[in-house]
């Protein structure tokens, strides 16, 4: 076999596994979404967090507006510091609301974003004022039986 | 009885020292290798026509393989994961196994029989047969001219192997999953998306398969290099290349899936 045929078969292959390469980066993985690094961070301060997690997405109305750049507590006010990295094409106002969500039932907890009515727009740095902890299963189950066992002695009355 | 114990003492003593002194070998051919590099990187000609006999000929073997390791996995993760109401998630599943674990490693296992074997043989023959000596005497440096191309080839031709089977593993599974069990195509490419991360799960595992390839084309070149020039000692070469390619790859496996995944979420 002569050099040339060497030559293509090689290239041939190279392309191939480029081509591999593409689509484990642009189908597989997703590189249109990796572009951490852009876009402004804000802050919001939550109660309880839940189960958040860094590189949790960040949506408004449903739709993926930023992710969750990094997680810590405040050692002061012993609140969970959330620093929310919002894509650059996207503006709130002062007054927006964060809470922490979950899809599904069981699904990946969110920051959701709902945006007011204020004519000032959130810029970097700034921490937004109201936010809404994450919904705990556990302190929803014990508030639910405590109701319970307030009512049950009033009906026995 | 006392002289037995000796034996005994000085056979276990034999074993380690034997192995240590292999150990040391090896490591003083990589450094002669590392040295010749440089002499091969400026000839790539060489190393091309070795990435033909043993990255392009591979090609056939890894897709095939991926693509029936991409549906199985399809098969077993639909399985369990139904139970779950959760099958949407089968993309995620079959592409991070894939990209972050069977692709490395199944290719590079698939490599050091395929590939890998062949070059010790190879190099065990032309050692046989006194070419490397005869290229010696014609002032031709055998590392620099037999060894470090089909080395090099080895690194070379990996991370491309890598891709193409995570690639074909990833369309084997959208066939089973999507085609025939009828999970809702958006859904799977939209959760795989979602959690498959390039920097963290796609370019770790290309970085693993280089290393792979760097291990692998090191014991294959070593084996056949100082393998016993009869006809026994290249069988028992290229035993051992597949024997301790396969051990190293996985072993490397671990200590690189503990440095890059541990301590991620």
């Amino acid at each position: 076999m002569n050099r040339s045929r060497f030559d293509f078969a090689v290239g041939l292959f190279v392309a191939i596994g480029l081509l591999a390469m593409a689509f484990m980066a642009l189908k597989v993985g997703n590189l249109a979404g990796f572009d951490s690094g852009t876009g402004y961070v804000i802050e919001a301060r939550f109660d309880n967090i839940g189960g958040l997690k860094v590189r949790a997405p960040v949506k408004s109305a449903g739709v993926v507006v930023g992710r969750v750049e990094s997680i810590g507590l405040d050692a002061e006010t012993y609140e969970a510091r959330v620093l929310l990295r919002v894509y650059p094409n996207y503006r709130f106002s002062k007054d927006t609301i964060a809470s922490i969500l979950t899809s599904g039932l069981l699904g990946e907890q969110y920051v959701g974003l709902e945006s007011g009515g204020d004519p000032v727009y959130l810029a970097a740095g700034d921490r937004l004022g109201k936010t809404q902890s994450a919904m705990i299963l556990e302190k929803l189950i014990s508030q639910f039986l405590f109701s319970k066992a307030a009512e049950t002695p009033a009906k026995a009355q | 009885m006392r002289a037995s114990f000796v034996q005994l003492i000085s056979a276990l003593g034999h074993f380690f020292t034997s192995r240590i002194d292999r150990l040391g070998l090896a490591a003083r051919f990589a450094g002669a290798l590392l040295v010749s590099l440089s002499i091969a990187l400026g000839r790539l000609p060489l190393m091309f026509r070795e990435v033909y006999f043993s990255g392009v000929r591979s090609l056939s073997i890894v897709a095939v393989s991926g693509l029936f390791v991409g549906m199985v996995l399809a098969v077993q993760g639909y399985e369990v994961l139904q139970r779950y109401g959760s099958a949407e998630s089968l993309g995620v599943i079959v592409a991070l196994s894939l990209v972050r674990e069977l692709g490395p490693v199944v290719t590079a296992l698939l490599f050091a029989g395929r590939a890998s074997s062949a070059v010790t043989a190879e190099i065990g023959l032309m050692r046989a047969t006194e070419q490397l000596a005869a290229m010696d005497m014609m002032a031709v440096d055998p590392m620099s001219r037999v060894v470090a191309p089909r080395f090099l080839a080895a690194i070379f031709s990996m991370p491309f192997l890598a891709a193409i089977f995570s690639t074909a593993g990833v369309i084997g599974a959208w066939i089973i999953g999507v085609k025939l069990i009828g999970i809702d195509d958006g859904a799977f490419w939209s959760q795989m998306q979602a959690n498959v991360d390039v920097r963290i799960d796609v370019l770790n595992g290309l970085l693993k398969s280089i290393v792979f390839g760097t291990a692998v084309g090191l014991i294959s070149v070593f084996e056949g290099y100082f393998a016993a020039p009869t006809a026994e000692g290249i069988a028992t070469a290229t035993t051992r290349t597949v024997v301790i390619s396969s051990l190293s790859v996985l072993l490397l496996d671990l200590l690189l899936t503990v440095m890059m995944f541990r301590g991620l979420s």
